[in-house]
């Protein structure tokens, strides 16, 4: 997946959000010397070979009442585990969901990041996982976070 | 970013309509609002108005275009340490001094402390990586994805 140096520099315009103006394509093209038709064109572009996943806002789930989450992580017997993780990632409190390597000391290989407003309904939540995962599943465990300990965004510049 | 529950009327059933149709997409055209609004039954200037409410009182984090990281041209790593209590404020300040440590969370195991790498290449992760572990004269496990499922993730507003 490449982007070219107008896309690279769209991208930098638009990573921190669009403008709340009725015509925010206009205001990224103004920025950036290109006109609304490129913009709009080259971002529907963008979408469709799936370097935009969509563009949307973010509702931030602390604030609606979703405080609790966990990292879950599961040992799954590898012939299964990119049908099953399939089946993990499209459940609607699955925030995030990955096949990763084994460590020494570390069995598992399918991440499933899960919310909910508290604790123990990311508890119930992990049950209906292990359900799913059924005997593919040899162990699993799950993470709390307690503390941040850095969080910063990730950007890219525009180039010159 | 707000970490606490807003009060229960701080949004009206319009604002959570909004809410819960807008994760899933919004259009890219001339007059994205009105074409949005349209749909949910409110004018193109409520629609407006009504989101940069919600964002200033910390409902939504963010409203735009979400980019896949890996298009963006940079190489990512998801990274895990064991690190002794004793040693672990010293060790977050070595760790977090690295500017490719874009998240550090402690968590609830004896592999307590998990961050992102960041770098422009696979090479910069590998180097980066190593320097903590002189640093810290720990081991720095990485967990870079193999495979990334597709999430259906929505919050119910």
């Amino acid at each position: 997946m490449t982007i070219d140096a107008t896309e690279r520099r769209i991208i930098a315009a638009t990573q921190s959000g669009l403008s709340l103006t009725a015509s925010p394509y206009a205001i990224v093209a103004g920025q950036l010397g290109l006109t609304e038709d490129e913009v709009i064109a080259r971002m529907a572009d963008m979408q469709a070979r799936g370097i935009i996943r969509r563009i949307a806002l973010a509702p931030n789930h602390y604030a609606l009442g979703m405080l609790a989450n966990g990292m879950s992580v599961w040992d799954v017997d590898d012939t299964k585990a990119e049908t099953l993780g399939d089946k993990v990632g499209a459940l609607p409190f699955v925030s995030h969901s990955y096949l990763r390597p084994r460590a020494p000391g570390w069995p598992y290989c399918l991440f499933a990041m899960i919310h909910g407003n508290t604790r123990a309904e990311v508890e119930e939540k992990r049950k209906l996982i292990a359900e799913i995962l059924g005997d593919a599943c040899r162990s699993n465990d799950i993470l709390y976070s307690t503390r941040i300990l850095k969080k910063t965004g990730m950007r890219i510049s525009g180039g010159s | 970013m707000r970490r606490t529950t807003l009060p229960d009327d701080a949004l009206d059933a319009t604002d959570r309509a909004i809410l819960n149709a807008l994760q899933d997409g919004f259009p890219i055209s001339k007059h994205p609002f009105a074409e949005a609004g349209a749909a949910l039954g409110v004018t193109e200037d409520d629609l407006i108005e009504r989101i940069r409410n919600m964002r200033e009182i910390g409902a939504i984090t963010r409203f735009g275009p979400f980019y896949d990281a890996a298009a963006m041209g940079g190489a990512f790593c998801l990274c895990a340490m064991a690190v002794p209590q004793a040693d672990f404020d010293a060790t977050v300040t070595l760790v977090n001094a690295h500017a490719e440590v874009a998240h550090n969370y402690e968590r609830t195991h004896p592999l307590n402390m998990w961050f992102v790498l960041a770098c422009e290449t696979e090479k910069g992760i590998g180097r980066v990586a190593d320097e903590i572990e002189a640093e810290t004269g720990l081991a720095v496990l990485r967990f870079p994805k193999l495979r990334e499922f597709f999430v259906g993730f929505r919050v119910q507003a």
